[in-house]
């Protein structure tokens, strides 16, 4: 017996002074790693702080492609704001679907109240009232939809426009939810019952069900070298400008130098690049 | 043995059922290739028709994804002639019925690829 417990004792005693060196030395080899890491991280954040002016976006872009929207243009023709969703949706075979909670919509006209929610203002000008003006997605720099998206099917290209792989949408709705504009619709039903065969775009897909979708900025369109379908369909009248926002001397930054322009709710820091002339 | 005979019998019958889809299809077409209608227009493709056949899914989905995700458009370059990578303006340029090429092979190996939920078949 007493043998037993001295060779117990002597075991339990080397275990632990086995173990405990162990643990110490491994969590010396632990923690040299974490501050290695710590130390990369901080030298990322700061970069990022730096960087946060002008591209948030977890991914750097070379070229972004922004918008100018000239509403007093829209407010002098009245059909154009019409001319402009039909030439979007025609090009991109999006639905018409007349039910209201159900419908398909990249670019739209609003009123001014309902596009800039965050100004509030008792006095609203007479013409800002009665006349309405188009929004739609905003590709912004710093993307909420993006962050959110469990499949990257919605994500950043190399011209910093936010778009949308359908093949990877699994129509979970948290890009819906993420995005503070509504620049998002979700596909209830198959849509295409809902397209005219006739007018339908044939270069184009359309979706299925169980996807969202949302304006693409003409990705396949600007790949080309053309304009945006809704910047044609403005014609030479200049309501929409579109162009490299990162380019000094691009048509869209010489217009934003030499006008007041407004984002939809910039305060949210997301950084739109659609700028409205008001 | 005990009840051979309903053992026996009962063993018949079960083999019979197993192997109805073998004795059913005797003699009919039912197990042979089907027979594609073959473009008129071009007299070859990307890729052997070997190849195609064994792998066109795969060759798609890289096509889809450097399109899509990477933006790399540029075409596949075979002996001179540039084919853009795209199912609805390329494959179907030539494969000009969906019904006659892409449906056969589909339906006998019964898969149900998604391609023509959102992309647009030719009209027939």
């Amino acid at each position: 017996m007493d043998k037993k417990r001295r060779n117990f004792l002597k075991i339990a005693g080397i275990s632990t002074l086995a173990g405990l060196g162990a643990t110490t030395g491994l969590g010396r080899l632990v923690g040299g790693a974490q501050s290695a890491v710590a130390a990369t991280e901080e030298a990322a954040t700061a970069e990022h702080g730096n960087a946060i002016e002008q591209n948030a976006g977890d991914t750097p872009c070379v070229n972004r492609y922004g918008m100018l929207i000239d509403v007093r243009k829209f407010r002098e023709d009245l059909s154009l704001g019409e001319r402009v969703v039909r030439a979007c949706h025609l090009e991109h075979n999006v639905p018409n679907i007349p039910v209201k909670k159900d419908e398909i919509k990249w670019i739209w006209m609003t009123h001014y109240e309902n596009a800039f929610p965050e100004q509030p203002h008792l006095y609203l000008d007479q013409t800002n009232v009665e006349f309405q003006l188009p929004i739609l997605c905003n590709h912004c720099d710093n993307p909420p939809c993006v962050r959110v998206c469990p499949t990257k099917a919605t994500f950043r290209d190399a011209n910093g426009v936010v778009i949308m792989d359908f093949h990877r949408c699994i129509g979970c709705r948290f890009c819906m939810a993420a995005c503070p504009y509504g620049s998002r619709s979700f596909n209830w039903s198959d849509p295409r019952p809902f397209l005219d065969d006739a007018t339908m775009n044939k270069d184009f897909p359309t979706r299925t069900r169980g996807v969202v979708e949302k304006c693409n900025f003409c990705t396949e369109r600007t790949r080309l070298g053309l304009q945006p379908a809704c910047v044609e369909a403005c014609g030479d009248t200049k309501a929409i400008v579109f162009g490299n926002l990162n380019d000094p001397d691009s048509e869209i930054r010489q217009m934003l130098k030499q006008h007041h322009t407004v984002q939809r709710n910039p305060s949210l820091g997301t950084f739109p690049s659609v700028f409205y002339i008001v | 043995m005990y009840n051979g005979g309903k053992i026996i019998t009962g063993l018949v019958i079960f083999v019979l059922l197993v192997t109805i889809p073998v004795w059913y299809n005797r003699g009919t077409t039912a197990r042979s290739a089907p027979e594609l209608v073959m473009p008129t227009n071009a007299k070859s493709c990307v890729l052997p028709a070997e190849e195609m056949r064994a792998k066109h899914m795969q060759l798609l989905n890289v096509w889809r994804d450097e399109v899509v995700r990477t933006g790399d458009t540029t075409s596949i370059v075979v002996e001179g002639k540039a084919y853009p990578k795209s199912l609805q303006l390329n494959c179907m340029e030539c494969h000009t019925s969906k019904v006659n090429f892409c449906d056969k092979c589909h339906d006998y190996s019964s898969v149900t690829p998604y391609c023509w939920d959102c992309h647009i078949a030719p009209v027939e």
